[in-house]
């Protein structure tokens, strides 16, 4: 396979695209995770469904659009979908969740509007759904790779604030942080890395590569950096194994990426199962 | 008293949701150094009188002023360490190591885009000795019982290195065991490090031997002078200040559980 990443292109951006993204939604995952957030990707990629649907609705009716990547106007979509999710939640302020299932099925019912105004499937919107290795751009890549350096700058520089966000929002209300602008700062950065993985693990997935890997890393880190570290390793694993395998196997590379990640999350479990039965007190 | 002493002075304010008064007419001079019991029974005001003081909320009536400054205008928000009810605001599954929750503390004072340098990392490490609590240092929170997690959010308000400290109802979930030797520490830190106390709690009698003053609360300010005058009130004086439900001088804990619940 080595060589056949050499020869082909596709292969070198699907690998590479992989190896970002197996960092970068762990990296988001951990915040939305223990923030109780773990459905906003799922809305959000649904969402981005609807704008990638668009797009290619109005490249087949107008000129202006054609050629211009599909992924685009999904982030866009995603943003706006993000930033309905926050104002329900303020206006639903005892029914926080509510947002998740109503921007869900409101970008559902959009893309499958535009998807029959667009006279139905074709294969590209196929590989939307569920990831596709051939289908990942020079262009993507480079997408991909700016907007998850930016994301990674953002964190680093403010982890302490997202770490008392995450932790006690309360708190951080009460010691003056802008808990606000911080989280619409966070919330557009899920956005964006949403719509920027689909192409590897296609919508119907996304959310997953925010979620498993952090599922089994609570399980037996210690601390929030350690968290995220291993979040980060499992990720890593999962997509690059999981694209291995499709290879060779001839999978579809999303379902494979997401059952390894599932694997390593039944693994965590037993590991830390049996280390509390024999002697250890924790892991 | 002299103005400048004050920590926290309270004059003649009142607060109401909708229609109903809340806090009427409160006048409260909280000294440098005090140990304050705050007391009132459930529905009292307690909870937002401390919202007022921590400028959650903004005075309709009268005026708060903190360390001589108006709260609108007090900016030095470190200065004031707050405890909340743990149950309130805190996921007891959150994986972060004691080090990374007291250091969390820290946040607002260093400023944005700033990282930990080693003398935070002291800092750190003196607060959570302070509670006594550094042979916990890289144990994830969530595996402390509740009256160790108490302790080490009482360490992440410390860290800062506040003058005033509110804690409201810290004991709750507290095992009922480990509750008098809560207080011993909280005794502690207000008399070897000066650190001035607000306490809020809806049970005197397990607070009279701790406390410096004394403050009850039911809408109005009943009662507010120090513990030993306090102590002189009878029953009857002391139900009329408080309220139907009092256990005074009840150093019984297990009635501890009957009076929970937000306020």
């Amino acid at each position: 396979m080595i060589s056949a990443i050499f020869q082909y292109e596709f292969l070198q951006n699907a690998f590479l695209a992989g190896m970002i993204i197996g960092v970068i939604a762990p990296l988001l995952g951990v915040f939305i995770v223990v923030r109780r957030l773990s459905l906003i990707a799922d809305a959000l990629s649904h969402v981005t469904l609807a704008g990638i649907a668009a797009s290619l609705l109005l490249s087949k009716n107008s000129a202006l659009f054609v050629g211009v990547n599909p992924i685009y106007m999904g982030m866009a979509f995603s943003v706006a979908g993000s930033l309905f999710i926050e104002k329900l939640r303020t206006v639903y302020k005892h029914y926080q969740e509510l947002a998740i299932p109503i921007i869900l099925s409101g970008g559902i019912g959009l893309g499958v509007i535009f998807i029959s105004l667009a006279d139905g499937f074709n294969t590209d919107l196929f590989s939307y759904l569920f990831g596709s290795v051939s289908a990942v751009t020079r262009l993507d890549l480079w997408t991909i790779l700016l907007i998850s350096i930016g994301v990674i700058i953002v964190i680093i520089l403010l982890y302490k604030e997202l770490f008392l966000l995450s932790f006690d929002e309360e708190y951080a209300k009460a010691t003056g942080i802008a808990v606000k602008s911080l989280h619409f700062v966070f919330i557009i950065m899920v956005a964006l890395v949403i719509a920027a993985s689909m192409r590897i693990v296609g919508i119907l997935l996304v959310s997953s590569l925010m979620t498993l890997p952090v599922a089994a890393s609570i399980r037996i880190s210690r601390g929030f950096k350690q968290t995220i570290f291993l979040s980060m390793l499992f990720g890593e694993i999962s997509v690059l194994g999981g694209l291995t395998l499709s290879y060779y196997l001839n999978l579809a590379p999303g379902g494979t990426i997401v059952m390894l990640a599932v694997l390593i999350l039944i693994v965590t479990m037993v590991s830390k199962k049996l280390s509390s039965q024999f002697g250890g007190v924790r892991v | 008293m002299n103005i400048n002493e004050s920590v926290v002075q309270i004059s003649s304010l009142s607060y109401r949701y909708d229609k109903e008064n809340v806090l009427e007419d409160i006048n409260l001079t909280i000294p440098r150094g005090a140990f304050l019991g705050l007391v009132g029974p459930n529905g009292s005001g307690k909870s937002t009188l401390l919202k007022l003081v921590l400028g959650l909320l903004q005075p309709q009536k009268g005026d708060i002023k903190l360390f001589g400054i108006e709260a609108e205008n007090f900016k030095e928000k470190h200065k004031i360490g707050f405890v909340s009810q743990k149950a309130n605001s805190f996921n007891t599954g959150f994986p972060a190591t004691v080090f990374e929750v007291v250091a969390s503390g820290l946040t607002k004072k260093l400023g944005m885009f700033r990282f930990l340098q080693k003398q935070e990392q002291i800092k750190v490490r003196k607060a959570v000795q302070s509670v006594g609590m550094e042979a916990f240092l890289e144990r994830n929170i969530g595996d402390l019982s509740g009256g160790q997690q108490q302790r080490i959010f009482i360490a992440r308000a410390l860290v800062s290195d506040p003058a005033l400290l509110i804690l409201d109802e810290p004991t709750v979930g507290v095992d009922a065991k480990n509750v008098y030797s809560f207080y011993e520490m909280l005794e502690n830190l207000n008399k070897e490090q000066g650190i001035t106390l607000v306490l809020v709690t809806h049970d005197i009698g397990t607070i009279t031997d701790k406390v410096s003053h004394v403050a009850c609360l039911n809408k109005h300010l009943h009662f507010h002078g120090e513990t030993s005058e306090f102590e002189k009130l009878n029953l009857a004086e002391m139900s009329d200040i408080y309220g139907h439900d009092v256990h005074v001088l009840n150093h019984d804990h297990h009635h501890h559980h009957n009076h929970t619940g937000g306020n």
